[in-house]
């Protein structure tokens, strides 16, 4: 397995490789491109990196001009600040009249860790998927990271990617491996229950598969990059194929990819559906790794959870 | 500059307002009659556009940052032949293009939509920043009003606007003192507007909003201003030109009934 690496830094990589090849791109901040790794991009393109102040609301609202105006700005702060302080913002003045805007929103979820609540949010995937015409990407690894910025530069249209500060594995290393905004990845068959999973938590669930499987449990587990468009026809034919779903996301089990999955199979396919995430509460500070644990988040918890589901 | 026909555009485009809003049975009369004067300015004098190719890269911007007072936009862009004037009577009707609030994807000639206040003076700076970016010398425009410029997110906009050098931007502030509860400065004073624009290091004109003359004059100087954006600070009349609409925040969002719309008609069908 590959170094660890943030998909943060994935993300600023990811734009500074692209900058040449998509001449109008820019890329806008909000005084934390050293965090969000836009930074990278700035070095290198000092001209397009517009840092915007501690202003993320005024930040959207430029994005939205720029893009009226031919350019495709991906704008970058926290997720919390992108998703939750200048909500309205994405979604009046680049949503509603469906802009070129391309949000990457980093320090997502409790990984964010020693910070603590106020900058660990666990709402954006809900706030971003109630906007009509929204995509909204969870990348998994750098490999996807560095996918979903281009998929995303390719897209007419608002996107939202979530990035993390944690570094994480890099596991879509493979020769076969292929990006497609709302197509699904199966990464290991079984016919016991579908494990639908997003974002760092994909690996956990890959590492909670292998448990379960000497246990007997032949678990599926799917990779869900894309929240909205979901793949819905991938999610129906693994609750059918297999009768119980799982979903583990690194976001409240509230309006995520858990409600996503519900949403899909309460009107296609009635299935018994356990949702692993953060449970209704706000996070606290602490290192990113014991907080994944605590919040049962980690592959052991996983497992234990799908072991006490199946049974 | 023939101010005796601008005069008369500017009446033609307030029975336009008056008839769209009567025919919607809602919508906000008051700020689009105040701005009517310099919506006429902007479209028939100031700025680059062309009704047969309103989506020209080349073009100069204009974003109704005071979204509400679309009545008085659609009115000035259908005066102006971006689409008939006789569609003025659908809006706000179900499966009009012309929504409540200016929606730029369903309506020829808007550049942005608009109807969340605060947010369309950034969509502005974020234009003027693009043509700076681009090298081109379009100019953008943005109308606010005085009530509007209680958002923080004004405040945000101008801050950057200035750090930036836009001066290719322009922000009229409608200054009626008007907003739906009262009084600005009984509600949350925003005074001293100049002063605080001249604080963000803009370039501030005050102007009487129904003078041609000082509206010519005004952005002639803001064309002339290099190096920092432009305010211009327009002292306005609240439903200006319908007597009893005139100074009246119960005009702010209201419509007239059919006695009050023939009255209406009738002040303004007597002016030309």
């Amino acid at each position: 397995m590959a170094d660890k690496i943030a998909t943060r830094e994935s993300y600023g990589n990811a734009l500074n490789e692209l900058a040449a090849d998509y001449p109008d791109l820019v890329v806008l901040d909000a005084d934390l491109a050293n965090a969000t790794k836009t930074c990278i991009f700035q070095a290198k393109n000092p001209e397009r990196h517009i840092d915007c102040g501690i202003a993320e609301s005024n930040m959207m609202g430029i994005a939205a001009g720029l893009a009226a105006a031919g350019k495709i700005p991906f704008v970058s702060s926290f997720a919390m600040f992108a998703a939750g302080r200048a909500f309205e913002q994405v979604r009046n003045s680049i949503g509603y009249p469906h802009l070129n805007v391309k949000i990457g929103a980093t320090h997502a979820g409790i990984s964010v860790g020693e910070d603590g609540a106020s900058h660990q949010c666990c709402e954006d995937l809900a706030l971003m998927r109630v906007i009509p015409g929204m995509v909204v990407m969870n990348p998994s690894d750098d490999i996807e990271a560095k996918a979903a910025v281009k998929a995303a530069l390719d897209h007419e249209g608002p996107v939202y990617i979530r990035f993390g500060r944690l570094a994480v594995p890099v596991i879509n290393d493979n020769p076969d491996y292929k990006f497609e905004i709302g197509k699904g990845v199966v990464l290991k068959e079984g016919t016991d229950v579908a494990l639908i999973a997003t974002g760092l938590e994909v690996n956990e669930t890959l590492e909670a598969a292998k448990m379960l499987e000497a246990d007997g449990i032949n678990a599926k587990v799917i990779n869900i990059h894309t929240i909205k468009p979901l793949d819905e026809d991938l999610v129906v034919a693994a609750a059918k194929e297999t009768g119980k779903v799982v979903t583990i996301e690194e976001h409240s089990i509230i309006g995520g990819l858990g409600s996503a999955v519900c949403d899909v199979l309460a009107a296609k396919a009635p299935t018994k559906v356990m949702k692993i995430g953060v449970e209704d509460r706000f996070g606290e500070s602490g290192p990113a790794l014991e907080l994944i644990k605590k919040f049962g988040l980690d592959a052991e918890s996983i497992y234990k959870k799908v072991k006490a589901f199946c049974e | 500059m023939d101010i005796n026909l601008l005069k008369k555009t500017a009446n033609e485009i307030r029975k336009g307002i008056v008839t769209a809003v009567y025919n919607a049975k809602s919508g906000h009369p008051g700020g689009s009659l105040s701005s009517a004067d310099i919506m006429t300015y902007l479209y028939f004098e100031e700025m680059n556009i062309d009704p047969k190719n309103p989506k020209d890269e080349n073009r100069d911007r204009f974003v109704m940052s005071k979204g509400h007072c679309a009545p008085g936009l659609y009115s000035t862009l259908a005066n102006r032949g971006f689409f008939p004037v006789e569609d003025l009577k659908t809006l706000r009707h179900t499966g009009s293009y012309l929504q409540g609030h200016p929606d730029m994807k369903k309506i020829p000639g808007v550049d942005m939509s608009t109807g969340s206040l605060g947010q369309g003076v950034s969509t502005a700076v974020g234009m003027a920043l693009a043509a700076k970016l681009d090298n081109k010398d379009y100019r953008v425009y943005t109308f606010l009003g005085d009530g509007e410029i209680q958002e923080g997110q004004v405040w945000e906009a101008s801050m950057f606007a200035a750090a930036k050098k836009l001066d290719n931007l322009v922000v009229i502030v409608d200054n009626n003192g008007l907003q739906i509860d009262g009084k600005i400065e009984d509600v949350n004073s925003p005074y001293p507007i100049v002063d605080k624009f001249k604080a963000f290091n803009f370039n501030v004109i005050e102007i009487d909003a129904h003078d041609f003359e000082q509206i010519a004059d005004a952005f002639k100087k803001a064309r002339e201003t290099k190096g920092v954006p432009t305010a211009i600070i327009a002292k306005s009349i609240k439903g200006k030109g319908v007597s009893f609409m005139e100074n009246n925040a119960g005009w702010h969002g209201k419509a007239p009934n059919a006695e009050e719309y023939e009255k209406a008609m009738s002040e303004l069908n007597a002016i030309s």
